[in-house]
């Protein structure tokens, strides 16, 4: 446990390696993004970058979970 | 009546065809469309709010899911010409319930709360006894960044690295307290983390 958090604290400093959109590009794309998650194409190759945004900024990867989770309730429903 | 600004060769579903029409007509039609909208706004907002209350009452909960639901009104009212119909009209509209439901809810939950801008939780993780191997190598990688957050990085930085990445303060709740955006603060994180991984680099 001790070990798992070290890492994830070695992961918050060092944040993710490659290229990143940052917060803004980041909500401007967060729905289309997620209408791909769920329609099974491929967001990452559609929105470069978004994934390791959200690696990095868990402001918005709680936002970006929370719209999936939404938007998946509707389509069940 | 507002004009269309849905991007070339895309198609919208029904749904989002029937509410955006009616968003932008005008009368009873409009009025309509906008109850609507807010009845969605409202169900997004007490989504995200009992995902995340921490501590909140149930009345307080309430609170916030009915302001955010009202904010994110505004929200989509304003900016409805920048739909362009790359996702449905309601992922799109959720987003920003969510949004404001979200940064309400960290806003609540540290209000009184002084910020953390001491790297403590790095001296604890170095303090504990050495285990196997990989856990020394893990711990002298977290002392060489912790010696090069003092050496590499600017006091704005270090200051943000730290309550963001080391004491998990919300990027929202940083951004009113020292009266910037999220954005910005970010922009600040990401080329404090890459200054980091470049010395590091340099250095191993």
């Amino acid at each position: 446990m001790e070990d798992a958090n070290t890492n994830e604290l070695l992961r918050r400093l060092l944040g993710p390696a490659g290229p990143e959109i940052g917060c803004d590009a980041c909500f401007e794309e967060l729905d289309r993004y997620v209408d791909l998650e769920v329609a099974g194409k491929d967001a990452d190759a559609a929105v470069p970058g978004l994934r390791a945004h959200l690696e990095g900024c868990p402001a918005c990867r709680e936002e970006h979970e929370s719209l999936l989770a939404l938007v998946q309730s509707d389509e069940k429903s | 009546m507002r004009t269309t600004s849905v991007a070339p060769g895309t198609t919208l579903d029904p749904e989002s065809q029937e509410l955006l029409q009616g968003l932008k007509s005008s009368g009873r039609a409009y009025d309509d469309a906008c109850a609507r909208l807010h009845a969605l706004l409202l169900r997004a907002a007490r989504f995200e709010v009992s995902r995340r209350r921490r501590g909140l009452t149930g009345a307080e909960a309430d609170a916030i899911a009915m302001e955010a639901a009202d904010d994110a009104l505004l929200a989509v009212l304003r900016r409805l010409d920048d739909f362009r119909g790359l996702s449905k009209l309601t992922t799109w509209a959720y987003k920003f319930a969510l949004y404001e439901a979200a940064v309400k809810v960290r806003r609540q939950t540290w209000r009184g709360r002084e910020l953390p801008f001491e790297p403590e939780a790095l001296g604890s993780f170095q303090a504990v006894s050495p285990g196997p191997e990989e856990d020394v190598e893990v711990r002298e990688r977290l002392g060489r960044i912790a010696a090069a957050m003092d050496d590499v990085l600017t006091p704005h930085q270090r200051r943000v690295l730290v309550a963001l990445a080391v004491n998990g303060v919300p990027i929202d709740v940083l951004a009113d307290r020292l009266s910037t955006t999220r954005g910005a603060l970010y922009k600040t994180l990401h080329d404090a983390r890459a200054k980091l991984r470049a010395h590091l680099e340099e250095t191993s």
